[in-house]
């Protein structure tokens, strides 16, 4: 508590000295150790680094799926202890419910708070018109392309009213057009809503196009290895020098500590 | 209905005109497929009566001898015995037997395998005697069920309910154990939880492996069905297919035959598009 009282304001997310080891039999695995990260509200957060460095495992501590061995995750200061309203997770896989249409799976968290009729209707209509898919209301996943369930998936956790996106290499598994085009939709939604994002990658390129803060971890065991803020001014551009020169600082970090530890850097 | 913000439209839609609806059939494909379908059991009927007719058989009658005789078991006027015009008292006998212990295998096997599924001290505790019992073949219970429920029509009700309970019970337990885990978590995240979630996330991911069940279970039912009026029952499709065979009447046993194929047929469409209609969300589970 003493090094908080020298800080001006309280912090929106903070996760403090996390730790999390799994046992898998006889073997443990340590995951994160020692995982310190402090995030201010409407924030836009990358996490990037090479497959195993616990991207996922971070994010779905915050989430509150997985608890730590050690340390905490707080939102204002109110300790994470399970899953929760105020965080929504944005999986690779969408994770949306198939047996339900697109407006009821946005509908899905409004729904459940008991809200009346009406009140659901707006908010679900005004999120669909937010993704683009006012047209798309009626159709089940099943029916949908990728870029159109995760834009579904989107909308159904703020529809839900969360104050932290956490996406977890949400786009990783759609073509480059699409991709491009839902990274500008995501930017057009973070500044209307103001909403906090923390965003794993593997790619530099989006975590440079996208961020206020670029935060690199490495493995063996997991853990932030930097926290590098991105300066450029919004909108950027990929094809523009200095946009260029971050993203090559940015490469070079992760492909010297990478190769100074000789771990095969993901494709 | 406001259009104030959808940046997003236009490309959307591109998208969704590749991602085609499933399930369009032309018309000629679709009068091709019922003419094939129509096709092959004719060929059969054929092939059955030259068989028949050339091997001078006593034993097997012809496709003509066999509809003369549902003729006569739907309307009567042609051999006015014991079994003309009867078809509506042993179908319908037979039905209520299945449909009987089809309901009460239902009633209690799909409740019962949402618990074994989601409770754990209950899978615990029932599920190594349902595993020891299930491998007993239904039909080894005939004696037992005899001795139980006496020679009359509540012994076959038994063996239909026996057939259909494990089907239904074991494909509700694999849905309810098999459901996606990131849909838990979703759910959660979105503030649902306890008895909603089973209602809500839960029953509805279960479904399609239910409704597999359903189907199977439906099969052995009409399967058991037989075995059960074989028994001295005086009424029923399985009483008539074995009065046929003591009597040598091999027309009236294969009558009973394709009266319980049409019946389980008729009835397996039935479920089919309750399944179809309930499972609109998801074109590869229907049937
Ligand atoms: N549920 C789990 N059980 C055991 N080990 C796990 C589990 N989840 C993750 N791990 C291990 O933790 C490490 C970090 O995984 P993860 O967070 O998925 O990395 P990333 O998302 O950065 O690729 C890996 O070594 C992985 O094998
Ligand atoms: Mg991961």
């Amino acid at each position: 508590m003493d090094n908080d009282t020298a800080r001006p304001r309280r912090q929106f997310l903070t996760v403090r000295d996390v730790t999390k080891t799994f046992q898998i039999g006889a073997d443990s695995v340590e995951a994160l150790r020692r995982v310190n990260l402090t995030m201010d509200k409407g924030e836009f957060v990358c996490l990037i680094g090479a497959s195993g460095c616990g991207k996922s495992t971070l994010l779905r501590i915050i989430a509150g799926f997985e608890q730590p061995s050690s340390g905490q995750v707080s939102v204002y200061e109110h300790p994470v202890t399970g899953p929760g309203s105020d965080r929504g997770m944005v999986f690779q896989d969408y994770a949306l419910f198939p047996w339900m249409t697109v407006r009821e799976n946005i509908s899905f968290g409004p729904r459940q708070k008991g809200l009346p009729k009406e009140r659901i209707r707006a908010i679900t209509d005004e999120y669909l018109n937010m993704v683009g898919l006012a047209n798309f209301s009626d159709r089940f996943p099943q029916q949908l392309s990728g870029g159109m369930k995760q834009r579904v998936a989107i909308a159904r956790v703020l529809a839900n009213e969360c104050e932290v996106l956490l996406m977890d290499e949400p786009f990783g598994a759609l073509d480059a057009l699409t991709r491009e085009k839902l990274q500008q939709e995501l930017l057009e939604i973070w500044t209307r809503t103001r909403v906090t994002v923390i965003f794993v990658t593997h790619s530099v390129e989006e975590a440079v196009v996208l961020s206020d803060r670029v935060v690199v971890m490495t493995a063996g065991p997991g853990r932030i290895e930097a926290d590098i803020p991105i300066e450029l001014a919004r909108p950027r551009e990929v094809s523009a020098i200095d946009f260029n020169q971050v993203r090559r600082d940015i490469t070079l970090r992760l492909t010297s500590h990478v190769a100074s530890r000789s771990v095969a850097l993901a494709a | 209905m406001s259009q104030s913000s959808i940046t997003t439209a236009p490309a959307a839609s591109g998208i969704a005109a590749g991602a085609a609806m499933p399930g369009r059939v032309w018309p000629q494909e679709r009068a091709q497929g019922i003419l094939l379908a129509i096709a092959f059991p004719v060929a059969l009927v054929v092939l059955w009566h030259l068989l028949v007719v050339m091997s001078g058989t006593r034993l097997v009658p012809t496709p003509y001898r066999v509809g003369v005789m549902m003729y006569d078991f739907a309307f009567g006027g042609v051999y006015d015995d014991a079994f003309s015009g009867t078809i509506v008292i042993h179908l319908l006998a037979s039905m209520q037997r299945v449909y009987g212990g089809f309901a009460l295998a239902i009633i209690i096997g799909i409740p019962l395998g949402l618990l074994i599924g989601k409770v754990r001290i209950i899978r615990q505790m029932l599920d190594p005697t349902l595993s020891l019992l299930r491998p007993i073949p239904v039909t080894a219970w005939l004696p037992l069920s005899m001795i139980f429920f006496g020679l009359g029509p509540r012994s076959a009700v038994f063996l239909v309910f026996l057939g259909a309970f494990y089907p239904i019970l074991l494909n509700t337990i694999f849905g309810v154990r098999s459901v996606d885990l990131r849909l838990f978590e979703a759910a959660s995240m979105l503030g649902c939880d306890g008895s909603r979630m089973f209602r809500q996330v839960v029953l509805p991911a279960a479904t399609p492996s239910i409704f597999n069940g359903l189907r199977l279970a439906h099969g052995f039912a009409w399967i058991l069905i037989v075995v059960g009026e074989m028994t001295g029952v005086p009424t029923g499709l399985g009483s008539v297919i074995m009065d046929g065979r003591t009597l040598s009447r091999t027309d009236l046993v294969i009558t009973g035959m394709i009266v319980i194929g049409v019946a389980g047929f008729i009835t397996d469409r039935i479920i089919v598009s309750i399944n179809n209609r309930v499972l609109r969300w998801s074109p590869q589970h229907h049937g």
